[in-house]
């Protein structure tokens, strides 16, 4: 098993999430993670799918992901050309003693404080999932309450663009 | 009960151009009007449109707005089914019988969910296919609303495509793309549900007179160097078989099947879904391969050195243990659906397109290969082939209760009825039986539920051939237990002026269970027997069924009176007919594979394995 990274551009419309979900549900494949929003063209949204799975049943589900109507395009982002960031929000109780300790890891890890409350802190951090999960590994001894993550996102390094190809594969005249 | 209308039928043949079903037909509006009217209106004239004729339906509280403007289409030939499971495999049996889309139509809730199964079988065996629904309506949809199904959500994994309609303005298009997607590239169901208020809303009715699907692949044009490499293999291989598959029925792609392989001189192969697509009667023709394929099919492909798929998708009926299948092959895999590829078993050259595009680039440029290196020598395969053949012959015993044996019953209607005739099956040793014994020589004479193996497929797809192709005689080959599941459709047939003829192998059990309960659950028979042939109580009586339903019921219980009995059926023409042949239960489906074996392990009959290498 490996973790891939998908680039799934998608027509924006209601249900295509739950489709493309499904073709990995299917098989029992988990989703690692998962990030939805809209693309340079309004009608088109970007999947980021990252998933745990070998080689070849990957082809295989990407074939039959290209099967779906809504699909437009499929793209696997290797993880050295091209950039992955997560977002993570942390909450931590703190004294006032903890509360310097953790400002330092904040500071380490070049993350940000974003809401301060007299007992907790709020932070978060920008990156590539292992540096976020090394700075979950330094609040490992402080009073963590809650964490929140959102899917990896993620870009080819360079100049091309994978949207910058056109998508019409299919426009027919029928009358 | 009122008859249904009766549109004049076009009388144009089945058309191997799916686009041609898009165009409009010339007694409809002209498609630029933009006139106002109702969605269940705009639903009716899209139909139209998109070229249907027939679709097969029950009407319930959903879509009932879209069945009154239905009563006055002249185009549009309504048939009230009992079932919806039987308005959707109808379609598939029309679908498969003309190629052209199939139409079936329900109601939300129960009505939509009914057509889950034939909507499934659809998807597997590749077959075009329409299916509308309707839906509550759009405000009350997500509240668990009366007959609320989300049929979008549940048919999701088993359509091409599916789309949940709730502006009546979007109507128009979604007809137009569904029958488009249904019929281009990989043919396969697609289910549009209207959401009742949008049938009911007024709107501009305005036919596109373009597609467009961005993310839709039609399908791609062969690439001449892996056609070229796929030549060179087949001129120069010594041990090449073509492994034919339903797809070249699919594409209408028969003829060139044909030049193929006579230019080739390769052994050919036909799987259950392909039956039909080279005749039977042809010299290279090897049979079935698979599970209940014949010793020559199935050692053909295990020995080859060149295995060439065409539209075929390597199911594990027809490869037994994976892993074991072909050992010694090159594998040539060309196929409209490039998902198919390299799924199962690895390719060696791929080639991805419509198969008459496929024969029409192979089969020059394998001339070319011939004119290069002269034709191949085949002559030590076609005598280890027809040493095959001819040891390992399709046949069978008759069983020592003295009944009829099915098999007899099956090859006499073939035999009696001929080759014009379409065949329909459920799913079980009668369905084996009706693919070993009966001579296919043309295609699209065989339909079958393959890939999803639904028993009681037969007499609802029976009836939907025999709309479709009123002038042929359709039989339907059918199980005891699968006749129990969809005969009700029968009495459609009977109101509507469809006269199928119905052969029941009564063999008075769920007879493909109970042999796998005989050869793997020591004799143990739980829950197979039907009660319903020799001996029994006989519930139901299948002749007085049929005669309840309005059908003609015959019963016929020895070898001496099956062709008598065949041709009293054949001489019925204004009424369906069902006849009860009731056969020996211990009759079994031989050659046989036994599930996750190796295709080498193959029994000819019981307990005799075919001697392989004798002559390596």
């Amino acid at each position: 098993m490996g973790k891939h990274t998908l680039s799934v551009l998608v027509e924006n419309k209601p249900g295509v999430l739950a489709r493309i979900a499904g073709l990995f549900s299917r098989r029992a494949f988990n989703i690692h993670s998962l990030a939805v929003g809209q693309t340079e063209h309004p009608d088109v949204s970007r999947i980021t799918v990252v998933v745990d799975v070998d080689e070849f049943p990957l082809e295989h589900v990407t074939k039959q992901l290209n099967k779906l109507v809504n699909v437009l395009k499929i793209v696997e982002l290797e993880m050295d050309r091209s950039v992955q960031r997560d977002l993570l929000l942390v909450k931590v109780r703190v004294d006032a003693r903890q509360r310097t300790e953790v400002l330092q890891i904040v500071e380490l890890f070049r993350a940000k404080v974003v809401d301060v409350a007299s007992d907790s802190l709020v932070i978060e951090a920008v990156g590539a999932p292992p540096k976020l999960e090394a700075l979950l590994v330094a609040l490992g001894d402080h009073d963590v309450r809650e964490i929140v993550q959102s899917g990896t996102v993620a870009i080819g390094r360079g100049p091309r663009s994978i949207t910058e190809r056109g998508f019409d594969r299919t426009t027919a005249h029928i009358a | 009960m009122a008859q249904v209308k009766k549109a004049p039928r076009p009388s144009a043949p089945a058309q191997n151009n799916p686009s041609a079903q898009v165009a409009p037909v010339s007694n409809t509006p002209t498609p630029q009007g933009h006139e106002q009217m109702s969605g269940a209106q705009a639903l009716i004239r899209a139909l139209e449109h998109a070229g249907a004729t027939d679709i097969f339906g029950l009407p319930g509280g959903a879509i009932l707005p879209a069945y009154d403007p239905l009563m006055d289409s002249t185009q549009l030939n309504h048939i009230l089914v009992r079932h919806e499971q039987g308005a959707g495999h109808a379609a598939q049996g029309y679908a498969h019988a003309t190629g052209k889309p199939g139409v079936c139509i329900a109601t939300s809730g129960p009505g939509a969910t009914n057509l889950v199964t034939p909507i499934a079988d659809a998807n597997m065996d590749s077959i075009p296919m329409v299916a509308i629904t309707g839906q509550v309506a759009a405000p009350a949809i997500g509240t668990d609303a009366f007959q609320e199904a989300d049929i979008v959500g549940i048919t999701a994994p088993i359509t091409k495509h599916n789309m949940l309609i709730t502006n009546p303005d979007d109507i128009p298009r979604a007809i137009a793309e569904a029958f488009y997607i249904a019929t281009h590239g990989r043919p396969g169901p697609v289910l549009v549900d209207i959401a009742k208020s949008a049938l009911q809303e007024q709107t501009t009715f305005a036919w596109p007179d373009r597609i467009d699907l961005p993310g839709f692949n039609a399908g791609a044009r062969p690439h001449s160097k892996t056609v070229q490499e796929a030549a060179r293999l087949l001129a120069t291989a010594r041990r090449p078989v073509l492994y034919v598959g339903g797809g070249v029925i699919r594409s209408g792609a028969s003829e060139g099947l044909r030049k193929l392989t006579d230019l080739s001189g390769a052994g050919v192969v036909t799987t259950l879904m392909a039956r039909g697509a080279l005749p039977d009667s042809h010299p290279q023709h090897l049979g079935m391969p698979g599970m209940h394929g014949t010793v020559a099919a199935v050692a053909a492909l295990q020995k080859a050195d060149l295995v060439v798929a065409l539209g075929a998708r390597f199911d594990d009926r027809v490869t037994g243990k994976l892993d074991s299948f072909a050992p010694h092959a090159t594998i040539v895999h060309a196929d409209i659906d490039p998902a198919e590829i390299g799924k199962n078993r690895a390719v060696d050259v791929p080639i991805v397109g419509d198969l008459k595009e496929v024969f029409a680039a192979l089969v020059p440029a394998l001339a070319e290969e011939h004119t290069k290196h002269g034709k191949p020598d085949l002559e030590a395969w076609w005598r280890q082939l027809d040493d095959w053949r001819e040891t390992y012959a399709l046949g069978y015993t008759p069983t020592d209760d003295g009944h009829s044996s099915p098999q007899h019953v099956i090859q006499r209607l073939g035999e009696i009825s001929g080759p014009e005739t379409i065949f329909t099956a459920g799913v079980g040793q009668h369905q084996m039986w009706a693919s070993q014994f009966i001579k296919y020589q043309r295609p699209n004479s065989w339909i079958n539920s393959g890939g999803l193996g639904t028993m009681g497929f037969s007499v609802p797809a029976a009836m939907g051939a025999k709309v479709g192709e009123p002038g042929r005689t359709v039989w339907a080959i059918d199980g005891d237990g699968c006749f129990q599941m969809t005969n009700q459709e029968l009495v459609t047939c009977a109101l509507n002026d469809i006269p199928i003829k119905v052969a029941i192998i009564n063999n008075s059990s769920l007879g493909m269970v109970r042999q796998w309960q005989t050869l793997f659950y020591n004799q143990r028979y739980s829950n197979t027997d039907l009660n319903t042939g020799h001996g029994t109580r006989r519930i139901p009586d299948f002749v007085k069924l049929a005669e309840s339903m309005g059908c003609a019921g015959l019963r016929c219980e020895t070898d001496a009176d099956v062709d008598a009995t065949i041709k009293r059926a054949m001489e019925i023409n204004d009424q369906p007919v069902v006849v009860d042949f009731t056969v020996s239960r211990d009759a079994m489906v031989w050659p046989m594979v036994a599930a996750g074996t190796s295709n080498d392990e193959i029994q000819y009959a019981k307990g005799i394995a075919p001697q392989w290498d004798r002559e390596d």
